[in-house]
């Protein structure tokens, strides 16, 4: 590997943390299950269909416009599960907490998990506490694992991906990525932007009991919907176009994005979920998803082309094409 | 968004591209340089080039910051950052603050990015409010801001350091690399080697300065230039009013983002200038030495200046006004001629293959508005 010394953006998803993968833990690691890279490993056990998976969390601040650490350690690895296709049964919450760190911040977070479990019914059932000498860690980080049972309708992967199929994005990006932003930055940006952040599973249960021929789904977290759609092109023979015009952004997001000179498909999301559908049931899908408050604001935002193999394009609102890579780096705050 | 979604309207679009193609058609190639580092991105981030016809070429010009700010400059923010993990007990820690796109800039070995991850005091801030909130927050150590950019954001360098003077500071110090954009204007049209028609003229840079400092271009060089904002219709409309100048050989200046910039500028902006700031001779990364191109700080505020303050000389490095980007030079990097308008980052042997945005050789490929990064982002080859 060409870098000596792990950088930030070997944290920020995109390409770097690609290559960390693929360099380093692939290789090492090596097994069929993790191969796959999923969001959740899929493992037979028994005759049945399991996903298991694990998240750290180290947001800063630990409360933020429209959640914490803690919903979102629950939130996101539900949604980790959910996006294969799995109903989430059972969470472990490992805590490294700073020494010094007041008493009633844990509670106000622990009781945050719990409540954001509860609303999704699953239960934290295993856990793990370290507390570490003060410096040595920034006031709280979080590890959940969670294990879900698949469900037997869903059959989800790339692969089955086909030309004409379509591209739904279950509503507005970039609001958690702003959220945490304006909040840490002390922006005092009004009105304040909330976060997304909210498990995802009950709404993604429907759409499956729904029998819609859903071909794939990931939840857009680090590196946004640029680097999500890039994951699923890449290498693939198809090519992906989405809309500019489509894509659902609060007017907040984007003025922030305007000033900052941040481009919003590459904000982080944590309770929305890319869906990649056959053509005929788009529609219905994006339906379903509208019913549900968490997915009111879903459109149709592109669709997979026989052409730009391995490529993600943008049709701009003026017209234009561009192509849309994975994200490289963390984004940084423009001068002028 | 009122203001921003009236100038992404996509028929109005299609209407100026159209207009623009009738008034070429027939021409040799028509050159127009957007000088504004924000106008090649936004040319790039709407597809506008897919719009244009193919006789028109649109060339990017030295106006991002970030791009121009020299290899000694950024080593001399690193010898700043090791002389923090060197430092003796008894002098105070030294806090280098600066806008994000500075982080990966190469210097002649290392980058501030490299640095930070090192163990070095690097900070990223929005706003030069920020560095001074630090300095307040910590009056242990010593805030040294990157005090780079065109006219832009030099006022609110002023300001911060009028601030600093006002809240009685004595730990807040900028690092000044200011430039100024109308004589590397004169300096391009001086450059055989560049065959132009037209300027695209920055358009935050022409709120502060207006559109006076320009005329020369027009009567000197007989160049049409259009002051034009940054979305997408204002760009396509500058182009438009630049092409009419053109085809009809007229030269004038022109202004298009006249809802915010005006022919006198922002006076209350100039006369801070003038009051913090003098004219200095100033390198431009790949262009060399530009008289009188810079911005540095009057010696009534020298306590302010880091130059002055921290005695650079001491820190080991040599600090060489003529120096050009000798590192870039030697790899084979040829940002100086891209920043000139004269190469295409597809000619560059490095572009794409050791120099990517991860891997940065040249600064054209580190900012978001550098060349080379708009083409790699953008995927032009």
């Amino acid at each position: 590997m060409k870098n000596t010394k792990i950088t930030l953006a070997h944290g920020s998803g995109g390409k770097l943390t690609h290559e960390l993968i693929k360099q380093l833990f692939l290789p090492n690691f090596n097994n069929v299950a993790l191969s796959q890279l999923s969001d959740s490993a899929l493992l037979q056990l028994n005759g049945m269909k399991l996903a298991f998976t694990t998240d750290s969390y180290v947001v800063k601040p630990l409360f933020f416009p429209g959640g914490d650490i803690g919903k979102l350690a629950v939130s996101g690895t539900i949604n980790d599960l959910a996006v294969v296709g799995a109903r989430p049964t059972f969470l472990s919450a490992g805590f490294i907490i700073e020494e010094g760190l007041e008493m009633s911040l844990l509670e106000k977070v622990v009781r945050s998990m719990k409540e954001t479990a509860t609303g999704a019914g699953v239960d934290i059932v295993t856990g793990d506490t370290k507390v570490v000498e003060k410096g040595s860690a920034d006031n709280l980080y979080i590890n959940t694992c969670g294990i879900g049972i698949v469900d037997d309708r869903a059959n989800l992967s790339p692969s089955s991906i086909t030309i004409g199929d379509k591209i739904i994005m279950s509503g507005t990006i970039g609001d958690h990525g702003l959220a945490v932003l304006s909040e840490r930055e002390s922006l005092g940006f009004n009105p304040l932007i909330q976060s997304d952040c909210a498990p995802l599973s009950s709404m993604i249960c429907k759409l499956i009991a729904s029998g819609a021929n859903i071909k794939f789904m990931r939840d857009p977290t680090r590196g946004g919907l640029a680097t999500t759609l890039n994951e699923i092109v890449n290498p693939q023979k198809y090519g992906i176009v989405i809309e500019e015009q489509s894509i659902p952004m609060n007017d907040s997001v984007r003025a922030l994005c305007e000033i900052l000179g941040y481009d919003p498909l590459y904000i982080a999301n944590e309770g929305k979920v890319v869906i990649v559908a056959s053509a005929d049931d788009a529609v219905r899908i994006r339906d379903i998803l509208r019913e549900d408050d968490l997915g009111k604001d879903a459109e149709i935002i592109g669709e997979v082309v026989g052409d730009s193999h391995g490529k993600v394009c943008l049709k701009t609102v003026i017209g234009g094409t561009r192509i849309i890579d994975m994200l490289v780096g963390d984004q940084l705050p423009r001068i002028c | 968004m009122k203001y921003i979604d009236e100038f992404r309207n996509g028929t109005v679009a299609a209407g100026i591209s159209k207009k623009i193609a009738s008034l070429v058609e027939g021409h040799d190639r028509i050159t127009v340089m957007e000088v504004c580092g924000s106008h090649t991105m936004s040319i790039y981030r709407y597809g506008l080039k897919n719009l244009l016809p193919k006789n028109l070429r649109l060339l990017s010009g030295p106006g991002c910051p970030v791009c121009v700010t020299s290899t000694s400059y950024i080593d001399t923010a690193i010898a700043m950052v090791q002389k923090t993990n060197s430092r003796s007990v008894s002098e105070k820690e030294v806090l280098v603050t600066t806008f994000g796109d500075m982080m990966k800039v190469p210097g002649s070995s290392s980058s501030l990015e490299k640095e930070r991850a090192k163990g070095a005091a690097v900070a990223v801030v929005y706003s030069t409010l920020d560095a001074l909130r630090l300095a307040e927050k910590h009056p242990d150590k010593q805030i040294v801001f990157l005090a780079i950019g065109f006219e832009t954001t030099a006022p609110t360098i002023a300001a911060s350091i009028i601030e600093a003077e006002r809240r009685r500071l004595k730990n807040y110090f900028v690092l000044t690399a200011h430039k100024v954009m109308p004589p590397v204007m004169q300096a391009l049209l001086k450059d055989r080697d560049l065959d132009l028609d037209g300027f695209l003229c920055p358009a935050h840079v022409s709120t502060i300065i207006g559109s006076r400092p320009y005329e020369f271009i027009a009567q000197e060089f007989h160049i049409p230039c259009v002051i034009a904002g940054f979305e997408p219709l204002d760009i396509l409309l500058g182009i438009y009013m630049l092409i009419e100048q053109i085809v009809k050989k007229e030269a004038s200046v022109k202004i298009q983002y006249s809802r915010v910039a005006r022919e006198d500028g922002n006076q209350k902006a100039l006369s801070l200038l003038e009051r913090v700031f003098e004219p200095c001779d100033v390198e431009w990364r790949g262009l060399g030495l530009i008289p009188k191109s810079g911005l540095k700080l009057r010696g009534v505020y020298a306590t302010y200046d880091a130059l002055s303050v921290f005695r650079i000389s001491d820190f080991g490095f040599r600090i060489n006004p003529e120096i050009r980007n000798p590192k870039s030079e030697i790899n084979g990097c040829i940002c100086g001629d891209i920043l000139r308008g004269i190469k295409m980052p597809s000619e560059c042997k490095l572009f794409k293959k050791v120099c990517n945005p991860e891997h940065p050789v040249g600064a054209c490929m580190v900012s978001n508005e550098g060349t080379c990064a708009a083409w790699y982002k953008y995927g032009e080859t």
